[in-house]
């Protein structure tokens, strides 16, 4: 097991260079002059070599590598343009907020397609299922960003039920929270939901057709037991491997969810930063995000060869 | 992404009956797509929304630019089929021209994503050597959410129908080039591979000719859902402002200048928001039904 982790923590080191390196080049990208870009068309020349000099952009490439890696290892990502602070103080006060979100989203989405997944596959080509089937395909289909303005016509301007936006911190009050974050979290996942529901689905029919559940029905366990105990397990295993990805799907749409509902979360930075060019802020959040999902994979997979030996010997070569 | 879902149809492909007299045009693979419930409906979605797209300057009788003062906000009804917006341009104008965008920029990466991720993937599978690199490389880039890293291209790039394309070509053809990998692994392998290596054939004519035509299954279904995601992420990119520029209509920026007016005129959104996930199902449903058709024990797992 321990070699295990070691092996797949050295294995990432080159990824996580490589990912590091692609956040960097994203810079290398802005056509002609970024310094221009940065400080602005109407910029005097003046302004224009601050900025300049201020990105380390008056440096030849490579110089300009090493003191990003220089700095990537004190923790230092540069300053924000805009706000004037340090970029990783100002993402990881911002963490939380789309985390909090996330985590609603993920708990909503693996209760909702888990059950609706087993349900269809119990009842496979009966209405329940075609119903659940039409839901999960309509779901993986909706534009999130759509989504979550129809819902805020429909929750907040007509009926009034729920905020149009903004955001509570769920330690000072928790209903407020689960208030404002539930239109963001419905529309975040309503995508993974539709997916997870589909794969549920598949792996439980796939189960089913076992013999261990033959033989469990064939000693005469009731069907509840059947599926809870025996066919529940082995469901579980393909839905573990996908929370990384559904993970992912969910940051991903948390730029034009937060900016929607005006969530204060680092989505919404993102998209403010991407609209007024402010690089540091992009290029530090995305290195962010990236490196938070490779831990998160990384979790995944050592979770995974903890629960199914036949991992690590395959991989331990 | 959605890759790894099991259709909604079961995995056992419909048995081929007993093969009579098979004509020659009547190909067994067409024949079960288009007794396949799902490819067909997607099929049919497709084609309204193609045909919408091919013919929107015969069937939108106004320009989609042109602003009228006097008929904003005028709600969807017999006059104006979708209403129209805040600067009284027709929304069915500019939704038909928005499909067309949506559609180019999608078959644009698309096209990027199939020879891009073809090249990739085979390099990777038929050089064992370079596998290592790539697949690396290929990891990186999948480590980034595919929305992020399209929105941090696009920024730096400039926003444009163009950079969006070759944005989304570059965040997807790893993928790609990850399913084309898996099944040149397998393959390369072949007896006949093994066979045209022993009569002397160059590498080139073995993946070419050999390798690749057999790769082509897996390849046709993950490029039906790319195409797919490439819409909708396209929509993204153009909803916060890094697609298309206003005030070329695409679906993505007619529903972000609606966003302001959805308390007055909640068409404006809803519209173009439908016809995307029309658009999107329709790949869907193709995908699911290709899938199912062309390779029913297909699961890719693809981040």
């Amino acid at each position: 097991m321990g070699r295990y982790i070691v092996q797949r923590l050295l294995s990432s080191i080159p990824v996580i260079f490589l990912v590091t390196l692609i956040s960097f080049s994203l810079m290398q990208l802005v056509p002609g002059d970024p310094a221009i870009m940065v400080a602005g068309l109407q910029a005097t020349p003046d302004e224009v070599e601050r900025v300049r000099v201020q990105l380390g952009l008056d440096q030849p490439f490579h110089m300009q590598l090493l003191h990003w890696y220089g700095n990537l290892l004190q923790g230092d990502l540069g300053t924000s343009f805009l706000l004037g602070r340090d970029v990783l103080e100002v993402t990881l006060e911002r963490l939380p907020v789309s985390i909090s979100i996330a985590v609603y989203a993920l708990v909503m989405t693996l209760l909702v397609s888990i059950v609706a997944g087993i349900i269809a596959a119990l009842r496979q080509n009966s209405w329940v299922d075609q119903l659940v089937m039409t839901i999960a395909l309509i779901g993986v289909s909706l534009p999130n960003f759509w989504l979550g303005l129809m819902l805020i016509v429909l929750f907040s301007v007509h009926l009034g039920w729920l905020p149009t936006g903004g955001y509570v911190d769920f330690r000072e009050d928790f209903w407020g929270w689960l208030q404002a974050a539930t239109l963001p979290a419905v529309s975040l996942a309503m995508l993974q939901m539709g997916l997870l529901a589909r794969i549920t689905r598949s792996t439980m029919l796939e189960v089913l057709r076992q013999d261990y559940i033959r033989t469990a029905r064939a000693k005469g366990l009731s069907e509840r037991k059947v599926v809870g105990k025996h066919a529940l397990k082995n469901v579980m295993i393909p839905v573990v491997t996908v929370i990384g990805i559904i993970f992912s799907l969910l940051l991903s749409g948390s730029v034009v969810i937060e900016t929607i509902f005006s969530v204060p979360g680092i989505g919404s930075l993102l998209g403010s930063a991407i609209l007024r060019r402010d690089y540091p802020v992009i290029q530090g959040g995305l290195l962010l995000v990236a490196a938070m999902l490779l831990l998160l994979n990384l979790v995944v997979d050592v979770l995974y060869a903890y629960f199914d030996p036949r991992v690590r010997y395959r991989n331990g070569k | 992404m959605a890759n790894e879902i099991v259709g909604g149809a079961t995995a056992v492909a419909p048995a081929d009956p007993a093969p009579r007299r098979r004509s020659r045009w009547q190909s067994p693979v067409v024949r079960r797509l288009l007794r396949h419930r799902m490819f067909v409906s997607g099929a049919i979605l497709l084609l309204i929304v193609g045909l919408a797209a091919i013919f929107a300057d015969l069937l939108a009788p106004s320009d989609p630019l042109k602003i009228s003062i006097r008929t904003r906000f005028e709600p969807p009804g017999a006059e104006w089929l979708f209403g129209t917006d805040n600067f009284g341009r027709s929304q069915w104008s500019r939704v038909l021209y928005g499909a067309r965008l949506s559609l180019m920029i999608g078959l644009g990466v698309v096209i990027l994503n199939a020879v891009f991720g073809t090249l990739v993937g085979a390099l990777a599978g038929y050089f064992r050597s370079l596998d290592n690199l790539l697949m690396r490389i290929t990891d990186a880039f999948m480590a980034f959410p595919v929305i992020l890293l399209a929105i941090g291209i696009t920024a730096a790039l400039g926003p444009g129908s163009l950079n969006a394309v070759i944005a989304l070509a570059a965040v997807y053809t790893p993928r790609t080039a990850r399913i084309v990998r898996a099944s040149v692994l397998v393959v390369r392998e072949m007896e006949y591979v093994e066979a045209a290596r022993a009569m002397g054939a160059t590498h080139w004519r073995i993946i070419w000719h050999h390798i690749l035509p057999n790769c082509m299954a897996p390849l046709i279904v993950q490029l039906t859902f790319i195409f797919a995601y490439s819409v909708l992420s396209e929509a993204v990119l153009s909803f916060l402002g890094l697609g298309a520029q206003p005030p070329t209509p695409t679906w993505g920026n007619i529903i972000a200048e609606g966003r302001q007016y959805i308390r007055e005129a909640p068409w404006i959104t809803a519209i173009p928001g439908i016809a995307l996930a029309m658009t999107v199902m329709g790949l869907n449903l193709l995908g699911d039904g290709l899938r199912d058709v062309l390779d029913p024990r297909l699961k890719v797992q693809q981040g």
